[in-house]
């Protein structure tokens, strides 16, 4: 194989970018720049250093920057989740989400028949169905965000939704722009279990921004 | 070869079916590039991007069947931002512009809208077959066009697709005088269907080998289905969830007994484990078994199942079936050759699958040749015994949840594992590796894996020098997917 010549060659010619070929440098879309090693980890640890490579040394420090975080858990009962990188484990969004809506539907709780072996009945108290899309004049008037919330004011259950990434949230937690173009559906969750869905939102709105 | 007539040699060409076969015949001299090319029927685009439409019809206008495939594999895993492209419709107007014969698609991870799918199923007398795998952009209305529409489908087959479902009315447009169907598959579904028209739709296709329900479809339905469709070879069972002393129960066992063809069984989206036992009658010509969206089957139930599948070939799971699972799978399925055992919670992960479970099957098949293991840990000499074991294996693709978790024993990179799973498995095609890994490993893999075509690198390497390694020594390497390895790209 032959050697290849060192040149100097600027950032810009040798950055990988991920957009449609055929498009030359300088269009007008905006191309999703490769991450970073740091970046890819830092937007779910939020680590403060910003130094590029992965040196062991900061290795390290992510996977004792992660225990710290895992000590900080509020929930002792549910082991706490690993801090979570992008794309990482390697499994498809469909498969993710549809394991998530059949875990959240195991939750919920589901009645006993009578005698001999147990069977369960899910108990589902309102069918999942998704928003259509909805332009930039303005939404759907049959639902919004302040009608549900009033909805369920005083009752023991919250609005939670499901976005693009197959993540539940809480409604009323993200922009309404953020919301109305993300999500995918609405649930409505017993109070107790939509604990933990709140400090993701802030980690959505900034991850939201290479749109 | 001058001396055969273009008929000739075109009749013997219909015996190449391979893709790459084809290519290569083209490539011997102008008359067989010219014969090939006008006779192909079946065509493969790995990159929807790297041809245009227009000069596939020029080169192959004879093109009865297409396979296309737009983002890439990364796309899965949201590390592809999502406007970047895949969009079939340019190539369905140009085959319809051209009055192509197009009788088979298959499209893998692109962009399909309603509009499209409705010319498909307007342009394309002869249409037979329609395959999605990771589409989307369509809705349940798109899928009311192919079924309205195209007279002669024999195959509908929807594969994890994100489909907008906006209820079950598309299984009502198969017309009445639609009986050709094989094959029908729209287990991703997630809205409701229409369960009386399912019924008669079945009832009516006399040729229906392969079946895979949503979650909507209970199990009094499906136990009539059965009645109506013993010779099914393939079956993905729908929703499972009934009490075992039912009459329903009882019908769905006789509906069993009837169907002696099954050899494929998937699905049980949502399941009571205890129930399992009337599946007991059909695991025994089982050749190929996916569990993998059941998350109620584990345990006892579980085990008890797997032992019934003696001819198993192909098995794809949860890792909540354990390691202990797992060596039942190594005592009970000899003929087994590939396995995946996926993370039921992507995130925590089960500590039930590490190093013992993956040792146990290397050790009890023989025949195992491809595997995809998503496990909590791993070590140097579990991969190393694997190796030995199991030199066969042509595809090897391990995920540890933590990417760059070292040895769970003695704490060191898995260089060493893997590069004894290179050296050994001389025939090894594809390879994923995870876990701390330096430069070290792709010295091995340059230096041992010939066979090479397609790898994935997450968070490995520690210089340019374990790529120079990987691209100076594997010749024959296709596809390389390479995600936060700390490279300075300029050498490349």
């Amino acid at each position: 194989m032959e050697v290849v010549k060192e040149t100097k060659m600027g950032f810009e010619e040798t950055e990988l970018r991920l957009g449609l070929p055929g498009n030359s440098g300088g269009g007008e879309g905006e191309m999703a720049r490769k991450r970073g090693f740091s970046e890819t980890v830092d937007l779910k640890l939020n680590l403060s250093s910003k130094e590029s490579g992965a040196d062991p040394n900061n290795l390290e420090k992510i996977n004792s920057l992660q225990r710290e975080k895992n000590l900080l858990a509020t929930d002792p009962a549910k082991p706490p989740a690993k801090a979570q990188v992008v794309g990482w484990p390697p499994v498809r969004s469909f498969r993710k989400n549809m394991l998530a809506v059949q875990k959240s539907s195991t939750d919920q709780e589901g009645e006993k028949l009578p005698g001999g072996n147990a069977t369960f009945v899910k108990g589902k108290m309102f069918s999942s169905f998704t928003i259509g899309n909805c332009g930039s004049h303005g939404l759907k008037d049959f639902l919004n965000e302040s009608k549900l919330v009033d909805l369920l004011n005083g009752t023991d259950y919250v609005p939670t939704y499901e976005d693009k990434d197959g993540d539940w949230m809480l409604v009323g937690d993200v922009p309404w722009d953020m919301f109305a173009e993300s999500c995918k559906r609405l649930r409505i969750m017993k109070g107790k279990e939509a604990t933990g869905l709140a400090p993701r939102a802030m980690e959505k709105c900034k991850n939201r921004s290479y749109k | 070869m001058n001396y055969f007539p273009d008929e000739v040699l075109e009749h013997i060409f219909d015996f190449v079916t391979s893709q790459r076969d084809r290519n290569s015949v083209s490539q011997v001299c102008k008359p067989w590039y010219k014969i090939e090319s006008s006779s192909r029927q079946k065509v493969f685009v790995g990159n929807c991007y790297a041809i245009s439409p227009e000069r596939v019809i020029e080169r192959f206008p004879g093109l009865k069947s297409i396979t296309l495939k737009g983002k890439p594999h990364f796309a899965d895993f949201n590390l592809v931002p999502p406007d970047w492209g895949g969009f079939v419709y340019p190539w369905i107007e140009a085959f319809a512009r051209n009055n192509m014969g197009l009788e088979e698609l298959k499209l893998k991870r692109m962009i399909i809208s309603d509009e499209c799918l409705e010319l498909i199923s307007r342009s394309f007398a002869n249409f037979k077959s329609l395959v999605l795998v990771s589409c989307e952009g369509f809705s349940t209305d798109g899928l009311a066009a192919i079924a309205s529409n195209c007279s002669f489908l024999r195959e509908l087959d929807l594969q994890e697709n994100d489909v907008e479902d906006h209820r079950g009315h598309w299984l009502s447009c198969f017309p009445d005088t639609c009986t050709s169907l094989v094959s029908l598959n729209f287990a991703c579904l997630k809205g409701d269907v229409n369960l009386a028209a399912l019924e008669r739709l079945v009832a009516r296709s006399p040729n229906l080998r392969s079946l895979r329900l949503n979650h909507a479809v209970p199990l009094d339905i499906l136990q009539k289905i059965l009645m109506r469709a013993p010779h099914l070879v393939d079956l993905g069972v729908g929703s499972y969830v009934h009490d075992p002393d039912s009459e329903t129960y009882n019908k769905l066992v006789t509906a069993l007994q009837k169907c002696k063809s099954v050899r494929s069984l998937s699905g049980f989206l949502e399941a009571a484990p205890q129930c399992l036992s009337a599946f007991h009658l059909i695991c025994p010509n089982l050749t190929s078994l996916n569990l993998s969206y059941a998350p109620g089957i584990h345990g006892t139930e579980l085990r008890k199942l797997i032992r019934h599948c003696r001819k198993l070939q192909r098995l794809w799971i949860l890792d909540c079936i354990g390691d202990e699972g797992l060596e039942v799978v190594a005592s009970s399925c000899k003929d087994l050759q590939e396995i995946r055992v996926f993370p039921s919670d992507p995130f925590v992960g089960n500590a039930a699958v590490t190093e013992v479970g993956l040792v146990a099957l290397s050790s009890g098949c023989p025949k195992l040749h491809s595997i995809l293991y998503f496990c909590q840990q791993m070590t140097n000499a579990a991969l190393i015994t694997v190796a030995k074991n199991r030199p066969n294996f042509t595809r090897f693709r391990l995920c540890i949840l933590d990417p760059t978790k070292p040895d769970a024993v003695t704490n060191q990179p898995l260089d060493e594992g893997f590069g004894a799973i290179v050296h050994s498995c001389k025939g090894l095609r594809r390879l994923s590796m995870s876990g701390r890994l330096t430069d070290r490993v792709f010295l091995y893999i340059g230096m041992y894996a010939e066979q090479l075509e397609m790898i994935s690198i997450a968070f490995a390497g520690d210089t340019d020098e374990g790529m120079q390694y990987l691209l100076n020594g594997c010749k024959k390497l296709r596809k390389l997917e390479i995600r936060d390895c700390p490279l300075a790209m300029q050498r490349f």
